[in-house]
């Protein structure tokens, strides 16, 4: 399968960490891709006709067929191109495990992380705890391995990277200094950032920071 | 080793307990069935799943994996020679596969439990137009996928008939508890007669419930005052 023409479409929008997990597969496997940007405030037909149910990105279109939900998406890329750099490991138990963890982060970390930023008073102050304890959480799963796949990058570390690209703007909003709380977490970060997938599929902090900013102003947090 | 103990934590009246036991079955595999009483969780549940605190966990050699969905798979992948794939072949059915039992779990179930919660005529409309939404979803989904065969997955019961197939119980009850169907002849034929395939299977037969034991437990727990 990996030999014919591939024809690979991305449907994403930039700051999205969702969007981010499928960059990020997509380029350790090496393969040629097609991003297009969408406006979430004027979709795209494409994306219309590609996610009826949802329409939301990213979605996936591997000669012409959609692929959508960002893990599944991962996992998709895992199996169609599966002679190099495997994302899930090999061992059922260990897939059960790698699944359970991104589905924690699925579950979990986009609603804390919400609040953090996007509300005030009591209600930030209790998404904060939330998600401290959340990286926590992770944190302790990590452990004294390198990344989440143990000697090797996968499947967990490209389900929760891509809110490191975040982390400045709940930082910022969230008067939080995760470093201080989560010290092996940003060790971890700074370490996928050295790699050329995750590197060149996250968006620099700065420009993360600006859009919560706007974001903030229509919902009239300022 | 595939040859080691399995026990599974979980409640009769659980949708999602019956997913891992509907595989299990599936590949033959027996297993302990260990009951949680209702109201209290048991000191294995708590170790076993520290994080979510939920059922079902499944132990194999007392190593705990959680999460149904996540279970079906495993089990399907660790006894992958005791009987038919539960997933579809190609990399592209599975991911179709996967994204209809991700959109039961966060979008049908959620709205099926709805009906009822609903309180008042209005509400109650809103959410039976959601799961009705949803039901005419599924039955394109299914003729997609089964592709003229009896199953979602084809020929055998799989990974999304176990995923969907898991809350037929509860929506029997729905049913009668709301006076109107929500999968029949009419509406979704294809389901209609697909439930009746997978109900009557040996597989599942054993872990469903029977509707009218279900609906006993059904005014219990939602007789009970919201915390």
């Amino acid at each position: 399968v990996a030999t014919m023409a591939n024809e690979v479409i991305l449907l994403d929008f930039w700051p999205s960490m969702f969007g981010m997990r499928t960059r990020i597969a997509l380029r350790e496997k090496g393969i040629e891709f097609e991003y297009r940007d969408e406006d979430l405030w004027n979709k795209s037909p494409l994306l219309l006709e590609t996610n009826p149910v949802h329409k939301k990105i990213p979605v996936l279109i591997h000669n012409g067929k959609p692929v959508c939900e960002s893990t599944i998406q991962v996992q998709y890329i895992d199996e169609v191109w599966s002679d190099k750099n495997r994302i899930l490991p090999s061992d059922p138990y260990q897939r059960a495990q790698a699944r359970f963890w991104v589905d924690f982060i699925d579950k979990k970390m986009y609603d804390a992380q919400r609040k953090v930023w996007g509300t005030k008073g009591e209600e930030q102050e209790t998404g904060k705890k939330e998600f401290i304890e959340l990286l926590k959480t992770l944190e302790s799963e990590l452990g004294e391995n390198t990344y989440f796949g143990g000697d090797d990058f996968g499947y967990v570390d490209i389900g929760l990277i891509g809110f490191y690209s975040w982390f400045h703007a709940y930082e910022k909003y969230g008067n939080l200094n995760i470093e201080s709380e989560c010290p092996k977490l940003i060790a971890w970060a700074k370490t996928c950032m050295q790699r050329e997938s995750v590197a060149k599929s996250l968006p620099d902090s700065e420009k993360v920071i600006e859009f919560v900013t706007e974001i903030r102003k229509k919902f009239m947090l300022e | 080793m595939a040859t080691d103990e399995v026990k599974v934590i979980g409640a009769w009246a659980s949708p999602f307990v019956m997913r891992p036991r509907i595989a299990l079955n599936l590949k033959s595999v027996p297993y302990e069935f260990l009951q949680e009483t209702f109201g209290a969780k048991s000191e294995l549940l708590l170790k076993s799943n520290p994080v979510h605190k939920k059922i079902p966990v499944l132990l194999h050699a007392d190593k705990p994996v959680c999460e149904s969905n996540i279970i079906v798979e495993y089990v399907d992948e660790t006894w992958s020679a005791s009987g038919p794939s539960m997933l579809p072949s190609t990399p592209y059915d599975r991911a179709i596969a996967r994204f209809w039992a991700a959109y039961i779990d966060e979008k049908w179930f959620p709205s099926l439990k709805s009906i009822l919660k609903a309180e008042g005529e209005e509400e109650k409309k809103a959410v039976l137009a959601q799961v009705e939404e949803g039901n005419a979803l599924l039955e394109k989904a299914f003729i997609d996928c089964s592709k003229g065969k009896p199953f979602f997955n084809g020929e055998h019961i799989g990974y999304l008939d176990i995923a969907f197939g898991c809350f037929l119980a509860w929506l029997r009850v729905t049913e009668l508890a709301g006076g109107h169907k929500l999968i029949d002849e009419v509406k979704t034929p294809s389901l209609s007669k697909w439930a009746e395939r997978f109900c009557n299977d040996p597989a599942v037969k054993p872990v469903m419930p029977e509707t009218a034991t279900l609906a006993e437990f059904a005014k219990k727990i939602f007789a009970k005052p919201t915390a």
